[in-house]
Formats: structure tokens, C-alpha cells, sequence
């Protein structure tokens, strides 16, 4: 019994059309969850059902045993961080600014001093300490993408000292790096997996989601249609239905980027 | 140096800064005060001016009138309403998550307007057989209630699955301030003689109508908003990067979207009744303060405060000595200086606006 992150039968609903539908997922601590699909299939909207953002119309979502949309928010925040697609800021804060957000009212015993270091050892594990007093409107989608990256990972930490099970969801948070820090921030994700923090991410890349996941799952037009290991979910037959491409993996060259799991 | 150092020593700068700013803007208001109570029509020498608010009698007793009984009163008028102004505008930008919001320029001033003078017509016409002249607290309050709807229909308007369109906002102000604006008309068309005077007040804000009543009236509506505001800090700093991920931060976005609308319909709410339209305040103060000490609200909300206070009792100071006796609508003044900057905020934006 060391799921972490449960969900029954939830479905969403917006303008009339189901998003998500009949979704039974179960995911265990300390482990990587890739949402995989095509298009519109529904993964971002799994996501948000799974972190409490939009309250599911039909089933229940549990977190550490306790239903979802009973954790208040302040609550949530210590057990749980959610990296958005890179978004505008209306106002001039400076990369360390947005990083400490992260950690402005989480945490208990934190000192002033204590949630500055956060933010800054944060900043540099995603790469863009020098960035830190830079105007956030003036960095690229990718740096900014990186300083989010820093504000979850930040808010994880202080969070740790109320609730150390504790989960990160992803939106596609890779979608504008460059190779390098594509890589540079799965590894550490998958670091952080392995001292016991549970991941869960929507990602478009398969190669890598098949290099990174522990359990792959597999959305199409709202349903789940498979779950397992890359070897399982990414069959020929299931690539061709879903993905309308014929593609066969044992084919694909291999990967030049394999991560490393020494790393 | 290394770059963790450069970020956390980066922090402490903005914490040491906060303080000396607040001193600064302090001395600002107390100068601007000094001013304001000294100059006019009649100079009062400083020393003076302190012997008559010491309560001592030495001085001559036409000074003391007019210090005690005319400046006095509008000097603290001035405060609140500057002071309630520049941190609604604050707040809004906060709420709208964008720093061209300012309840003059989006048409809450003109719907508080609008109540108030519904408040004074219909107030003649309804009320006044039964309970005779309405007490002039009936004004604020009607406004407050001109406020809360116009804030919140823009609100509704403007912000669709969590993301506010800043022309959206811009437009629907336009509309509800021209809808205002008729209405007003309409009424003023309908009126008597004492209604219009009252009535043209608003179009041209003022603070010469001030005195000890209207103070009476503002204060206990315009000093808790700003009493409370700070505690709003965190959770619009949050609500800068999105509703969502202010809600995953942990802050119960809805209740600080409901306080922001509600402390703004109270702030524009008094400060039109009391005051009239005054615009731009609200937007040429918090970006002064976010160009000097960043657009963190723990200073941006006290600073828009203490810095509103002090520009429009400056304001005002101009309004009533560049052409003494006779006096500007200080509402003129604002908009000469503010309509410029809003047009120069306008050009620098990289990008233009998003719609």
C-alpha cells in the first residue's frame, strides 16, 4: 500500500464535451509517471483533475489516503507543486522574485534567511542562478520555463518541513528548452524520484518519456487505454491507433541521449 | 562571488530597501502636509501653523480659522482620498494581474459617481417627504454600492477561465464609464438647481467642498482599506503568476479576489463622494513605486499610500495657488500630468497589448 496518488473513475466535463472520462489510475511513491497522447487527448486536464486544480464531475482523487477536494489549499501547497507551461507576469519581478514565491507562506520554522536560501539553491539547481536579478519579462520562454522549474522546486523544499510524501506534477515542462537543459531538468526530476518525491508529467516527446518513466500512461479522447512500461504502452499496433503513425520502436536508432543514470 | 550568493545577497538588498523607503515616503507626506497647511490665498509661517494645531491660542484668530476650519479639514481629505486612490489602483492592478488597470480609467470612479448622484436625485425624490435631507454618510455609502457592482461586472466581464484580457478590460471600462457619464446626464437634465450643482461636482473632481462632516464621513470607510490592504500582499505577489498556480501556492484565491473588489468599491467608493472623480492617481503612483522599489506588494501597497497621499495634497497645494484666490479643479491637474504618462506607459510596453 504505498500508492501515494489514487484516482477512481473521474471524469471532467467543459462546454458539454467530456475531457476525461472513466479514469482509474494508482500511482506509487517515489516513482515517474509520464501522461502520454496525442493532441487534445486529454492530458493536461488529467493533470489538473490530479493536483486538485479542477474538481473531477464524477469519482474521487486521493492524496496520501485523504480525498482531494477535502485538503484545504494552503494544505495542498505543502504536499504538492505544479509546474505551469510558461506563463506572462503582468509585473517586473526579477527571476529570484518569481523563485521565492515559491516559498512565501509554506513551510513552518523557516526564518527569513532560510526561505532566501531556498530560492537561491533552487535557482541554481534549475541552471539560472545568474538569472536571479533579471527582469522576468525579459527572459526567454525557455529561462522562464527554467525559473518556474526553480519556484516548484523551491516550494517542494519548504514544504518538506510539514509533509515530506510529496508529489510534483509537470505540464510539458520541457517544451521550450533547449537539449541541454531538457535533459538536465528530466535527470533531475528522476533524482528527486529516487529520494522519494513522486512524479507525475505530461510530456510530448515518447523517446524520452519511454527513457525517463517508470510507468508510462497512455491517454486517448479522454480514456486511458494503456499503462505500464514503455515496452508495454509503445507497441507498434497501440502507436499506429492512437499516434496515427507506424513507427516500430525496436527500429528507432537508438537514443544518442539515453540518460545517464549515473547522473 | 557566486551566483547563489548574488541571488540571496539579490533578496536582501529589496528588505533593506523597504524601510528606508517608507521612511522616505513618510517625510514626503509630512512635508506635503506642512505645505499644504501653510500656503494658500493667506500665508501662514510654518512656526504659526504649529502654535494653532498646538492648540495655543497666541496666534492671530483669523489664521486660526483658516487652519483649523478650511485647511485642516482638506488637508486630510486630501490624505484619504489620495491615499485610498493610488491603493485601489494598486490593488486593481494587483487583481486584473495587469498595471494599466486604475478604477478611474475602467469606470469604477464613474459608477460610484453614478450611485452617488442616483443617491442625491432619487433620494430628493423618494425619501426626502419622510425622512427629510438625507445625512451626507447616505452618499458614500452609495457609492461603495456604484463601486462593488461596476468592479465586479468588469471583473466578470474581463476575466474568462482565469485569465483577465486587459483590452476587454480597458473596453467594458470605456462602456461603463459612457453608460455612467449618460446617466449622470440624464439625471443632471432631470434636476433642480442645488442637484446640479451637487451633481457637476463629480465630473470635476474637487477638494474645496471639504470639511469636517465629509472627513467624518471618509475616514472610518478609507482607513480600514488601508489597514487591511497589506494583508493582501502575499496573495496577489501570488495571484502575478496566474489564478492556478496562485491556488497551487496554497492561497484561497477567491476570498483575496472578493477582498481586493470589496476594499476597492469602499476606497473609490468614499473617495468619489467626498472628492469627485480624481483620475490617474491610481496608475502614476504604483508604477512610480514599481520602477524605484519593485512590484513586490508588501511595499507596493503601504508605498502607494503614503506616496498618494502626498502627490495629490501636493496636487492640491497647485490647484489652489497658481491662480489664487481663484482655484483648479485639481481633477485637471491630475489628468495633464497623468494623461501623458498613461500614453508614455502605453508606448513602452514591449509587445504591445495582449488581447
Amino acid at each position: 500500500m504505498s500508492a501515494i496518488l489514487e484516482a477512481w473513475n473521474i471524469a471532467y466535463r467543459a462546454g458539454g464535451r467530456m475531457l476525461i472520462e472513466g479514469i482509474d489510475l494508482s500511482v506509487e511513491r517515489g516513482t515517474v509517471t509520464i501522461i502520454v497522447g496525442p493532441n487534445g487527448a486529454g492530458k493536461s486536464t488529467l493533470l489538473r483533475v490530479l493536483c486538485g486544480e479542477l474538481a473531477p464531475a464524477t469519482g474521487e482523487v486521493l492524496l496520501n489516503g485523504a480525498p482531494l477536494h477535502r485538503i484545504p489549499a494552503w494544505r495542498l501547497a505543502h504536499t504538492r507543486a505544479v509546474m505551469p507551461q510558461a506563463s506572462e507576469l503582468g509585473f517586473p519581478f526579477s527571476a529570484f522574485e518569481v523563485a521565492h514565491l515559491g516559498v512565501e507562506g509554506i513551510g513552518r520554522g523557516l526564518s527569513r534567511g532560510d526561505r532566501q536560501r531556498i530560492a537561491a539553491s533552487a535557482l541554481d539547481q534549475a541552471d539560472v542562478a545568474h538569472l536571479a536579478r533579471r527582469n522576468y519579462q525579459t527572459l526567454s520562454g525557455g529561462e522562464r520555463q527554467r525559473v518556474h522549474f526553480a519556484r516548484v522546486l523551491a516550494q517542494l523544499e519548504a514544504g518538506r518541513t510539514v509533509e515530506t510524501r510529496q508529489v510534483l506534477f509537470l505540464d510539458e515542462p520541457i517544451a521550450s528548452l533547449d537539449l541541454r537543459h531538457q535533459l538536465a531538468l528530466l535527470n533531475k526530476a528522476k533524482c528527486l524520484a529516487r529520494e522519494g518525491l513522486t512524479i507525475i508529467a505530461v510530456l510530448h516527446d515518447l523517446q524520452l518519456a519511454a527513457d525517463i518513466a517508470d510507468s508510462l500512461v497512455l491517454v486517448q479522447a479522454g480514456r486511458l487505454v494503456a499503462r505500464g512500461n514503455a515496452g508495454t504502452v509503445l507497441s507498434p499496433g497501440r502507436l499506429l491507433d492512437v499516434f496515427g503513425v507506424s513507427l516500430i520502436p525496436p527500429s528507432l536508432p537508438p537514443s544518442p541521449w539515453t540518460l545517464a543514470s549515473s547522473n | 562571488m557566486t551566483d547563489r550568493a548574488i541571488g540571496t545577497q539579490h533578496l536582501a538588498m529589496a528588505r533593506d530597501r523597504k524601510p528606508l523607503m517608507m521612511a522616505v515616503l513618510t517625510l514626503l507626506v509630512i512635508l506635503a502636509s506642512g505645505l499644504a497647511l501653510g500656503s494658500g490665498a493667506t500665508g501662514v509661517p510654518p512656526s504659526r501653523v504649529l502654535t494653532i494645531l498646538a492648540g495655543q491660542s497666541s496666534a492671530p484668530a483669523g489664521d486660526a480659522l483658516i487652519v483649523l476650519q478650511v485647511r485642516l479639514p482638506r488637508l486630510l481629505l486630501g490624505l484619504l482620498v489620495g491615499a485610498a486612490l493610488a491603493c485601489s489602483g494598486a490593488l486593481m492592478q494587483g487583481l486584473f494581474r495587469n498595471p494599466l488597470a486604475d478604477p478611474g480609467l475602467v469606470g469604477v470612479s464613474a459608477g460610484a459617481a453614478l450611485a452617488a448622484a442616483i443617491t442625491i436625485v432619487a433620494g430628493d425624490a423618494l425619501l426626502a417627504p419622510w425622512i427629510g435631507p438625507l445625512p451626507f454618510s447616505a452618499l458614500p455609502i452609495g457609492a461603495f454600492i456604484g463601486g462593488l457592482i461596476t468592479t465586479w461586472g468588469l471583473y466578470l466581464v474581463a476575466t474568462r477561465q482565469g485569465r483577465t484580457s486587459i483590452a476587454v478590460m480597458l473596453l467594458a471600462g470605456v462602456a461603463f464609464g459612457a453608460m455612467s457619464g449618460a446617466i449622470i446626464g440624464f439625471l443632471a437634465y432631470l434636476s433642480d438647481d442645488r442637484q446640479l450643482r451637487d451633481l457637476s461636482f463629480w465630473s470635476l473632481g474637487s477638494l474645496s467642498g471639504a470639511t469636517w462632516t465629509k472627513v467624518a464621513a471618509a475616514t472610518p470607510l478609507i482607513l480600514p482599506v488601508l489597514l487591511l490592504t497589506p494583508f493582501l500582499a502575499r496573495g496577489l505577489n501570488a495571484l502575478a503568476l496566474g489564478e492556478a498556480e496562485a491556488f497551487h501556492l496554497g492561497v484561497p484565491v477567491q476570498r483575496v479576489k472578493a477582498v481586493a473588489i470589496m476594499l476597492v468599491a469602499v476606497a473609490v467608493g468614499a473617495s468619489v463622494a467626498c472628492a469627485g472623480m480624481i483620475g490617474f492617481v491610481g496608475i502614476v503612483v504604483p508604477h512610480v513605486l514599481r520602477l524605484t522599489a519593485g512590484p513586490d506588494h508588501r511595499m507596493l501597497l503601504p508605498g502607494s499610500a503614503l506616496l498618494g497621499a502626498a502627490l495629490l495634497v501636493s496636487a492640491d497645494t497647485v490647484a489652489r495657488t497658481v491662480a489664487a484666490p481663484a482655484e483648479l479643479p485639481i481633477g485637471i491637474l491630475t489628468a495633464a500630468f497623468g494623461a501623458p504618462f498613461f500614453l508614455w506607459l502605453l508606448l513602452r510596453r514591449q509587445g504591445g497589448i495582449a488581447l
